[in-house]
């Protein structure tokens, strides 16, 4: 793209040029309000230096394209943040075109940045690529263009789209008073035309952009009012289906090129393990077989079809060096956290009142270990990553949640400077962190494509994937709670192994006076990374649970529990009744069936929910119904929205009903769907969903609905059957007895 | 060994292994990605296609198993459900109900649901849950059904 753009002045927000074949491009440069300075100011290394994100580009032909530097995963952002500058500009929607931003420096995204440092607790240190980034400085933190951290809408959107598309409507309408040398107030700007109702005189955005290029963008331009609103908050279809239901959609996976070969790998089944000796040379008569190489922790098999290589790998006689860990199983790292948790009172978390005092003196006393085993992501695109490197330069075609920070990755493993690596985003067949915090399979395409004179293509088997992610951690928490007469908590003690982020995923939200929440790290061999929701899908089932067996002890309903601790906190309140209600929370039941609610707040979004289930003859859960009610402060798209939280519920039931990953003699011991298995369309409870605009700071959506559904199930089983649920997945739980038991004494 | 096959119509002859996989046949042999891999066991159905007319997993479908065969991929849904240009009526439903998210898994899922129609052209809930197994990690499921219903009561 040959963008020609003016130099901004030190204050400057906004960056505005022509573009070749005339019209307006727009930018969001550093140097911005005083509120974000010293953010911004500790991210530019001189004067004159910038950096820009959200792209908008109005064309002669009158279409606004605008650049998402985002990644779509399903998601839906590369509607949804088109919707917002669209809906700023006073867009005709069929004249907007979305372009996923190419993982160039000029794309690196300011607004993110700003909204993770300026808003919460920092960058999420879940996304090691740019960090890694040989001579990283300040400014090269800002080398990302992360989808994570359901961040896209809340701060792209937010403090980019917004703001650049309030900014060209204001150029443009600056542009048609000057040129028709009218009063401003007198220009109005509806669906790409401008006009002048006393003259007649009208013209379309693409008319006047090139004369807008000329008008300097506002420092700080105005936003629309929400009742103003004609494309946000609409059901507006997504760009990316169409292509998604003919199989024409391009993903990772799908990159072709003229000579290209395919690799498959064998890593050390053992983390942190390493390949000792190997011979390819059985593997090296194969069709099509061209090389058999080492790369570290792995061999790999290079051919002329992915079949070929994978099959290939079976020839090659491999011995590995297992670094020692081949003794650590599943049941030596839980009584590895317990002895942590009992020799160390770890790091404060939350220190509030005095837990320890309220706990001595307490009424009545409870306690209960919770345990959450390790879970895989298992994107549905198995991990995949092409690279061509030739006369030192790279080109990558992948499918990242941090394409420029992919990209830094590749320059860092091939030893080349950031400026030589040419990376092609490609959609993501399944994000939910596992493509953005860790990307090992693109490292391992880079050093095997230094190895071969020839673009390579290296796709990961379902079972490297199921045995080779970067697991959600297995953690254990402890509690002990202490109850006054009234059954009210007086005292929250909570102890948990790994402090992971969000910072706040522990936290609860109740009024209980007394809290000491710590945490002991204990590290395992095993990589962990960002699933879904992070450490809030772990924490909430546990303090999810535990809430509600205080509840029961002192003898209160659940809901009613719940309601009376959160009367200080208004929206909780307002979204946990919502839930309730349409839950049906106290109604009527079909025999055999019992409901369970849970309430989480996270990335800025709260969200209660109801699930009702029963018990089959084989003692598995049915979840017949889920009632979701959740505050995300403001709706963008919907539809989105909703599809949004179906998914994070599907995603988490998945992880309450089945999601098991063991570790024995070092290794993961599942492989494959069959021993990892999924929720399918059978499982699948009716989902409802029911949006709050409550007017607070817009939170994200992708996450937010999955860390209360194993609580709201599991509380559920116990309203069941009396069996109370301390450790996951339910799967493993003996429920028959229980059921049986439960029905008996009815 | 050549081993001839007909993909949406098109007879295509291949000089490959006769034990290779189908899927892998379709996809680096002849260019065609709409066909996905998943898991490589015949456990997730991303790799649906129509062989005669029936749904086949194709990671575990070796071409000599199919030589000679009618072999239907995504890329040709639409006209084999009769649809003159564009999308069939089913694909339509999927866009209409924006079923899609990431959308991994979506040619095996309309190539796994037109099979059922053709056999079943009303089914049942119960009907779906049986013979849809195919796996969805984003979780469209509601939106699946709700489409294979848009387009059966149509």
């Amino acid at each position: 793209m040959a963008f020609d753009l003016k130099k901004p002045t030190r204050r400057q927000l906004l960056i505005a040029g022509g573009v070749a074949g005339g019209g307006l491009v727009l930018g969001y440069a550093v140097m911005g309000s005083n509120k974000q300075e010293k953010v911004r100011a500790a991210l530019v290394n001189g004067e004159g230096e910038m950096m820009l994100g959200t792209w908008l580009k109005i064309s002669p032909d009158n279409v606004i394209t605008v650049y998402v530097p985002h990644s779509e995963m399903g998601q839906g952002v590369h509607t949804s943040l088109p919707m917002m500058a669209a809906e700023e500009m006073n867009a005709d929607w069929s004249l907007v075109r979305m372009e996923q931003a190419p993982a160039q420096q000029v794309f690196k995204n300011d607004a993110l940045a700003t909204g993770f440092l300026g808003n919460e607790m920092g960058f999420p240190k879940v996304f090691p690529g740019f960090i890694e980034f040989a001579g990283s400085t300040a400014a090269d933190f800002m080398h990302l263009q992360v989808t994570g951290g359901s961040s896209s809408v809340r701060y792209t959107g937010q403090l980019g789209m917004r703001v650049a598309g309030a900014a060209a409507l204001d150029m443009l309408r600056r542009a048609a008073a000057k040129s028709w040398n009218v009063p401003l107030s007198e220009v109005v700007a509806d669906k790409n035309i401008l006009t002048h109702a006393a003259s007649g005189k009208s013209a379309t955005y693409g008319e006047m952009a090139s004369a807008a290029a000329e008008i300097s963008p506002p420092s700080d331009p105005v936003l629309k009012a929400k009742a103003d609103y004609t494309i946000v908050g609409q059901p507006i279809p997504r760009f990316d289906i169409p292509s998604k239901v003919n199989g024409t959609a391009q993903y990772g996976i799908d990159a072709r090129l003229p000579g290209m070969l395919y690799a498959a790998i064998a890593p050390c089944p053992v983390f942190g393990g390493d390949v000792a000796s190997f011979d390819g040379s059985a593997a090296l008569n194969r069709r099509g077989v061209k090389k058999v190489i080492q790369i570290p922790g792995a061999v790999a098999v290079v051919a002329d079809s992915y079949w070929r290589a994978k099959e290939a790998l079976s020839d090659v006689k491999i011995a590995y060096d297992l670094k020692g860990n081949e003794a650590v199983s599943s049941d030596t790292i839980y009584a590895q956290y317990d002895k942590a948790l009992a020799e160390d009172n770890g790091s404060a978390d939350v220190e509030k009142g005095d837990a320890a005092a309220a706990l001595q003196g307490a009424e009545r006393f409870f306690e209960a270990d919770y345990k959450v085993p390790y879970l895989a992501h298992a994107c549905m695109e198995p991990m995949n990553c092409t690279v061509h490197i030739k006369d030192g330069k790279a080109e990558v075609w992948v499918g990242a949640q941090d394409a420029l920070g992919a990209a830094a990755f590749v320059a860092k493993t091939a030893g080349l400077s950031l400026d030589d690596v040419t990376l092609h985003p490609l959609m993501l067949g399944g994000g939910f962190g596992r493509r953005g915090s860790t990307i090992d399979f693109i490292e391992q395409a880079t050093q095997i494509a230094m190895q071969v004179d020839a673009p390579v293509k290296l796709v990961w088997s379902r079972e490297n994937d199921v045995q080779h992610d970067c697991y959600r951690p297995a953690i254990t928490s402890k509690f002990q709670a202490a109850l006054d007469a009234d059954g009210n908590p007086v005292a929250w003690h909570n102890r948990y192994i790994g402090k992971n982020e969000p910072a706040d995923a522990a936290h609860i939200p109740y009024a209980v006076e007394n809290q000491s929440i710590r945490y002991v790290e204990s590290e395992t061999h095993v990589p962990f990374g960002a699933w879904r929701s992070v450490a809030h899908s772990q924490h909430t089932f546990f303090t999810e649970s535990f809430i509600d067996e205080l509840a029961h002890a002192a003898g209160k309903d659940p809901f009613v529990y719940r309601r009376d601790l959160l009367k200080d906190q208004p929206r909780h309140l307002a979204v946990l009744e919502l839930a309730a209600e349409k839950g049906n929370w106290g109604g009527p039941l079909e025999k055999g069936r019992a409901r369970g609610i849970a309430i989480q707040q996270s990335f800025q979004s709260i969200v209660a929910e109801v699930a009702e289930i029963s018990l089959g003859d084989d003692g598995r859960v049915k979840v017949h119904k889920v009632v979701a009610a959740v505050d995300c402060g403001e709706v963008i798209n919907p539809d989105t929205a909703v599809a949004q939280v179906e998914s994070g519920i599907v995603y988490g039931l998945t992880a309450a009903l089945y999601g098991d990953i063991t570790i024995e003699q070092g290794a993961v011991v599942q492989s494959n769907f069959p021993d990892y298995q999924m929720v399918t369309l059978a499982d699948m409870p009716v989902i409802e969903t029911h949006l709050i605009e409550s007017g607070a700071a817009i939170g994200g959506l992708g996450e937010p609905a999955t860390p209360p559904i194993a609580a709201a199930v599991s509380n559920a089983v116990f309203a069941l059957t009396g069996k109370r649920i301390r450790k996951l997945p339910l799967m493993n739980h003996d429920l028959t007895t229980a059921g049986k038991f439960a029905q008996a004494a009815d | 060994m050549a081993i001839t096959l007909k993909v949406n119509g098109v007879e295509q002859t291949l000089d490959v292994e006769p034990d290779m996989p189908l899927l892998w046949a379709l996809r680096d042999e002849l260019g065609m990605t709409g066909t996905k891999f998943g898991c490589g066991i015949a456990a997730c159905g991303a790799c649906t296609v129509h062989v005669d007319g029936q749904a086949m997993r194709s990671c575990v479908t070796p071409l000599a198993a199919v030589e000679g065969s009618d072999i239907t991929t995504i890329e040709g849904l639409a006209k084999a459900l009769g649809a003159e240009e564009g999308l069939s009526a089913l694909q339509a439903a999927w866009v209409a109900e924006q079923v899609p998210q990431c959308g991994y898994c979506q040619s095996g899922m309309l190539m796994a649901v037109s099979s059922l129609l053709k056999e079943n052209p009303k089914p049942t809930d119960a009907d779906i849950d049986a013979a849809i197994t195919n796996i969805c990690r984003c979780g469209t499921y509601p939106r699946i059904r709700a489409a294979i219903h848009a387009v059966t009561t149509a």
